[in-house]
């Protein structure tokens, strides 16, 4: 695997033009994040969440400010084959088979590396996402969890240093979605890659990251950085642990607090 | 599930031999002359009797279709490329393809005859023509469906124009192109034909417009079963490569054959 890279955010801003005049998706973000953590961020509909991670992957590009990554700034090909994507719908190809599904990115960024020790790889995260056994079913035969344990599956298969994932669990119903963090959780600590996740959930934020960014809407602005302080290995009791419940529960607040403010302003 | 294919084609025969025997009964029984609508009966023998000629005839017409076809697939393909990954070509183009499609073919052939004389030429112009407008609009909408994030996705990963045309864009374009095809070959045969009406002196059409203007109204009609017959085929060997190429779909689909 390629060395994770620091990405350093400063100042970001980004305006976009529409009918009724200029739009500030986002407005002078700054996050820093170390190698190899987990962070997540939060915020309403049209806080810029999805904006933010087109900028960093370099498919937008960023009115004002920067994003360097290792001290230099962001140019388009510094990340190319170096983060993986989950989306919230698995977006598999219909006409490969779970396995082959795997092997898309490999085929793009390892394509140096002998296909049988790729198709071992593959399998391998299949296996680690509870997909054993499921190898050779086309996507339509796999439930909604499956295929997007594929798409995570595919995702890791090329070993990126940066893992963004966008609502990545939000299709899921709430047990599976919950067996689906767990996983995550665990293999994550495998990888050491970095991750930043968007979602809509609170709860999930604060249980998979070590930072949770909390942003809001209009424009797009950082509202807290929190460090969450649970120590890991995390599993299900500390779903019902009275801290974790006061911290989801602050943040709610600051969300509604937000909401309010906006709602107020328009 | 193989149970109920069986029971399917029976009935699609079924229905075939309930219009063959209402014509029959109609004819029968409302006195009609053989020279306005010969019973099916008649023209199955006619078919039997003239059955060299008829085979001798569909040789030509057959390959004007496939010939004709398989231009208007080439270059239906090419231009739909074009404007699925070109705004410029997309803008400069659909006004004159929609333009040059509202025009009917069928008044163009006389002038083709002018121009490519008698022969194989006309016909497959004809039938190119009237069977690429489907395939160009199809072809470019399946390009062009392709998920946007997985596009950038790929291009993210450092994927070249090429890796995403073949790896994702072609194959998810692949059922929309079938689509296209099975209309584009009937369209084909329609084309074809009316190549032969104008300008012939061979192939299913001439057989059919030569028998009708010397009467032979059972001998047209077997022209124009046969021709059906060779229509069928030719949808049928379209359907069968769908079914090579796209045996994935098949199974979203879930239907019975590949149950």
């Amino acid at each position: 695997m390629s060395s994770v890279p620091h990405i350093q955010i400063e100042g970001l801003s980004l305006n976009y033009r529409t009918k009724g005049g200029m739009v500030s998706a986002l407005e002078g973000v700054s996050i820093d994040i170390a190698p190899k953590s987990f962070v997540s961020i939060v915020g309403p509909s049209g806080c810029g969440k999805t904006t933010l991670l087109k900028v960093l992957s370099g498919v937008l590009k960023a009115s004002s400010g920067k994003v360097l990554l290792d001290n230099a700034p962001i140019e388009r090909t510094d990340l190319s084959g170096k983060v993986g994507y989950v989306f919230q719908r698995p977006l598999l190809l219909p006409w490969r088979t779970a396995l082959e599904n795997v092997l898309l990115t490999t085929e793009i960024v390892r394509k140096d590396v002998p296909i049988a020790q790729r198709t071992a790889e593959a399998r391998n995260w299949l296996a680690l996402t509870g997909l054993a056994g499921f190898e050779n079913r086309l996507p339509h035969e796999l439930s909604g969890g499956m295929q997007q344990r594929v798409s995570l599956s595919r995702a890791l298969a090329f070993r990126p240093p940066i893992l963004m994932m966008d609502e990545p669990f939000a299709a899921l119903d709430e047990i599976t979605r919950e067996v689906m963090q767990d996983e995550l959780l665990r293999l994550w600590s495998v990888t050491e890659s970095t991750v930043i996740f968007i979602t809509h959930s609170i709860s999930e934020a604060v249980l998979l990251s070590e930072r949770v960014i909390v942003m809001t809407a209009r424009p797009g602005r950082i509202d807290e950085i929190i460090d969450i302080p649970f120590s890991r290995p995390r599993d299900e009791e500390l779903r019902g642990r009275a801290e974790f419940t006061e911290l989801v529960q602050y943040i709610r607040h600051k969300l509604h607090k937000s909401k309010a403010r906006v709602e107020a302003a328009s | 599930m193989m149970k109920r294919s069986v029971t399917r084609t029976f009935g699609q025969i079924a229905v075939f031999v309930a219009f063959f025997a209402l014509w029959e009964l109609a004819v029968d029984l409302l006195h009609v002359k053989s020279v306005i609508l010969p019973p099916p009966s008649m023209i199955f023998q006619s078919i039997a009797k003239h059955g060299l000629y008829l085979l001798q005839n569909s040789w030509p017409t057959f390959v004007a279709i496939t010939v004709g076809f398989l231009i208007a697939a080439i270059l239906g393909f090419a231009i739909a490329v074009g404007i699925a990954y070109s705004r410029w070509v997309s803008e400069l183009t659909y006004p004159f393809l929609i333009a040059a499609q509202v025009i009917p073919k069928v008044a163009l052939a006389p002038l083709f005859l002018i121009w490519f004389g008698f022969g194989l030429a006309p016909k497959v112009v004809i039938a190119a023509l009237i069977a690429f407008f489907p395939i160009v609009i199809n072809t470019a909408r399946g390009l062009t469906s392709v998920e946007p994030e997985l596009i950038q996705y790929m291009r993210s990963l450092g994927a070249s124009w090429r890796e995403i045309f073949f790896k994702i864009s072609l194959p998810w374009a692949l059922p929309y192109i079938f689509a296209s095809f099975r209309i584009s070959i009937t369209l084909a045969v329609v084309g074809a034909v009316v190549g032969e009406f104008v300008s012939s002196d061979s192939g299913l059409g001439y057989v059919i417009s030569y028998a009708n203007v010397s009467l032979d109204t059972d001998v047209m009609f077997a022209g124009i079963f046969v021709l059906s017959a060779l229509g069928m085929l030719l949808f049928l060997v379209v359907v069968m490569l769908e079914r090579i190429f796209l045996s994935w779909q098949a199974a979203v689909e879930g239907t019975p054959e590949t149950m």
